[in-house]
């Protein structure tokens, strides 16, 4: 049931989605159909461009789009000759409706992405995705929040309802190498047999490439990363840096590494507001396990309230806050400001 | 209102059709209320549920509807807490015996009430849908607004606890938020509507929140929003004590991307009143007490008629 490889390991660009969350959703066509006519002629397979919450993220609550996201999809669908063009949902925000109107527009794959321990949430858009006779595959989010062995009943949940790649998901980039190894084997371990395993990777503790290494070697075989590591927190897993290092270790990827790095260089550097990195914000989100996504909109709650982000971060940490509780993040800045003024006196 | 209903018994009767955990709450409800006599419950196979209803004084049988309707007397009200498959089938059924009836599942047969914004318009009306957990919790405060000033867009995020997310909740998430995005705008009074559910397994389990964003004109009357949402909050307070704003309205100046317009921010609690549900699960509860207060005031409104 799983699509064949083409090389070693399949590479999975997401400069136009989760890079979406770096770009506060304002990506214009003109950059999307720049972006992807790039990694298409360096021999990236799949395109990953939505919203950066998936379908219908576009709100208030996560941002809206500078331009619809279907605009974006059917260009996107226009200038790849060889890559296909992938899609997120993540159920509760996006619908079966809106996986049709990506369908339609041209999207070939679709990634269903739920918080590690609610795979249960998503059977429904599988069931869809391969009706539309799309390709699938699974993102268990926050997955450094559910021991390894869960991780694996939940990415069975997946994989029988339809899913040919459940991932680990580092949405926080809060994965130390041991307990990535350690999720990517009992992944392999329980659905290897029928499923690829992937990784998606954030470099908020610079572990994304490291990882990725680590993946490939004890099995997994969909790896994602982002040009200039555009993406939310300190960003993904470089996608040029991934080129280079698997050239390196003679993996074969069917990556153009000087074409990608001329991608990062001189397509998605100079349409840039922020190149991800490190800060003192993002490292806390990896630190104390906080969805990177939440990185952008803790900057602007703190603006707004007259508190720091990163304590704001922190504090989501602490709470449990998952993907998709950005308003949340409102809630925590003005009860921070609240302690601070009676603390003030 | 209520003047002339006093606790003589002769309530109106009713039954509750799905003895699960929602079922088994509503009835702690409703045996508070002074005008609903709740006679029977009814289940498909034998259950806890069945038994504790047993416990509680009702007639309970696993025979269905068959037996429901098979009763002297028949309810004057049915509420169905079973499953939206279950409902469709029903629902002729409670029609034809001219019952009237409260659905908790998601069929949406009959019209979406929310108890203080829109239940006086289909008191009368032989099916009414409680439209979603996140509906029931969000429609009141964008009434409050849009009652005050246009509100062209609302949005509302319903974040729960894995916990009280059941597996029917599970399978069909896209209902949720097609029914409660619909309910917003129609309902509520917004323009558009969108929806957004959000289950969160943190331990011990997050009490149920909801947050409300309007988009209003940049001259909107920030004062009269205010007192409006106050008012409407102490209202669903009356049927849910749980119920609460985490902070005061937040008001957002207007900005280009929102087409010049701006935005007010409502922070939501609701806390289970822990009837037979434990309180984090104010999802459910608020279902089962805003279904208790449809049926509190179809019942005065049958007694009222039948005075």
């Amino acid at each position: 049931m799983r699509p064949a490889l083409k090389h070693d390991v399949r590479i999975i660009d997401t400069t136009l989605r989760d890079g979406s969350h770096a770009m506060a959703h304002q990506f214009t066509e003109t950059q999307v159909r720049d972006t992807v006519r790039a990694l298409d002629a360096a021999g990236v397979e799949v395109i990953e461009v939505t919203h950066g919450d998936g379908l219908g993220g576009s709100s208030f609550n996560y941002g809206f789009s500078h331009t619809d996201e279907m605009t974006l999809i059917a260009a996107a669908r226009e200038e790849a000759r060889n890559a296909k063009i992938a899609v997120l949902l993540v159920p509760g925000i996006g619908t079966v409706e809106d996986l049709k109107r990506a369908r339609d527009a041209g999207a070939d794959m679709v990634r269903v992405a739920t918080h590690c321990t609610e795979a249960d949430v998503s059977p429904q858009h599988f069931a869809a995705a391969r009706e539309l006779g799309m390709e699938t595959a699974g993102f268990l989010m926050m997955a450094h929040k559910t021991p390894p062995e869960n991780l694996a009943r939940q990415a069975r949940i997946m994989v029988d309802a339809g899913c040919q790649a459940p991932y680990v998901t580092d949405s926080a980039g809060a994965l130390l190498m041991h307990e990535a190894k350690a999720r990517f084997e009992a992944l392999v371990a329980e659905v290897g047999d029928e499923a690829w395993v992937g990784y998606h990777g954030h470099q908020n503790m610079s572990f994304g490439v490291a990882n990725s290494v680590i993946a490939y070697e004890v099995g997994v075989r969909y790896i994602d990363g982002s040009l200039c590591a555009l993406g939310a927190g300190s960003g993904n897993s470089p996608t040029e840096v991934l080129a280079a290092v698997f050239d390196r270790l003679d993996i074969e990827t069917g990556l153009d590494v000087l074409g990608l790095l001329d991608a990062a260089e001189e397509v998605v550097r100079p349409y840039l507001n922020r190149w991800p990195k490190m800060d003192r914000n993002a490292i806390v989100q990896g630190w104390a396990g906080v969805y990177s996504s939440f990185l952008l909109h803790a900057e602007r709650a703190g603006e707004r309230y007259k508190v720091p982000a990163h304590e704001i971060l922190r504090r989501c940490g602490e709470l449990g806050y998952v993907g998709g509780q950005e308003d949340m993040i409102i809630d925590v800045a003005i009860q921070l400001a609240a302690e601070r003024e009676q603390g003030g006196g | 209102m209520s003047a002339g209903v006093t606790d003589t018994g002769a309530g109106v009767t009713a039954a509750i059709v799905g003895p699960g955990n929602i079922g088994t709450d509503l009835l702690a409800k409703l045996q508070r209320s002074s005008v609903i006599d709740v006679r029977y419950m009814v289940g498909v196979v034998e259950s806890d549920g069945l038994a504790r209803a047993r416990e509680a004084g009702l007639a309970a049988s696993a025979e269905g509807v068959d037996w429901l309707l098979r009763q002297d007397p028949l309810p004057q009200l049915v509420f169905e807490a079973t499953s939206a498959k279950a409902h469709e089938a029903n629902a002729p059924r409670y029609a034809e015996a001219g019952i009237q009836a409260v659905d908790l599942t998601p069929a949406h047969l009959g019209p979406m009430v929310c108890p203080p914004v829109n239940l006086r318009d289909h008191i009368d009306s032989p099916n009414v849908s409680m439209i979603t957990c996140g509906g029931q919790a969000t429609i009141p405060m964008v009434h409050a607004v849009s009652r005050v000033t246009p509100v062209p867009y609302a949005e509302i995020i319903a974040s729960i606890a894995s916990r009280s997310a059941g597996p029917g909740t599970r399978a069909n998430i896209d209902e949720f938020t097609h029914v409660t995005g619909q309910a917003v705008a129609e309902v509520g009074g917004a323009e558009r509507g969108k929806a957004v559910i959000i289950l969160n397994p943190v331990e011990p389990p997050m009490i149920m929140r909801d947050t409300v964003f309007c988009m209003i004109g940049p001259d909107a009357d920030h004062g009269a929003i205010i007192r409006s949402v106050h008012e409407m909050v102490a209202q669903v307070q009356e049927y849910v004590p749980g119920y609460s704003l985490r902070a005061d309205p937040q008001f957002d100046d207007p900005r280009q991307d929102w087409g010049g317009n701006a935005r007010v921010a409502l922070f939501l609690e609701v806390k289970g009143n822990g009837d037979y549900l434990p309180d984090y699960a104010g999802n459910l509860d608020i279902m089962t007490a805003a279904a208790a207060r449809v049926g509190e005031l179809m019942a005065r409104a049958k007694l009222e008629v039948a005075r």
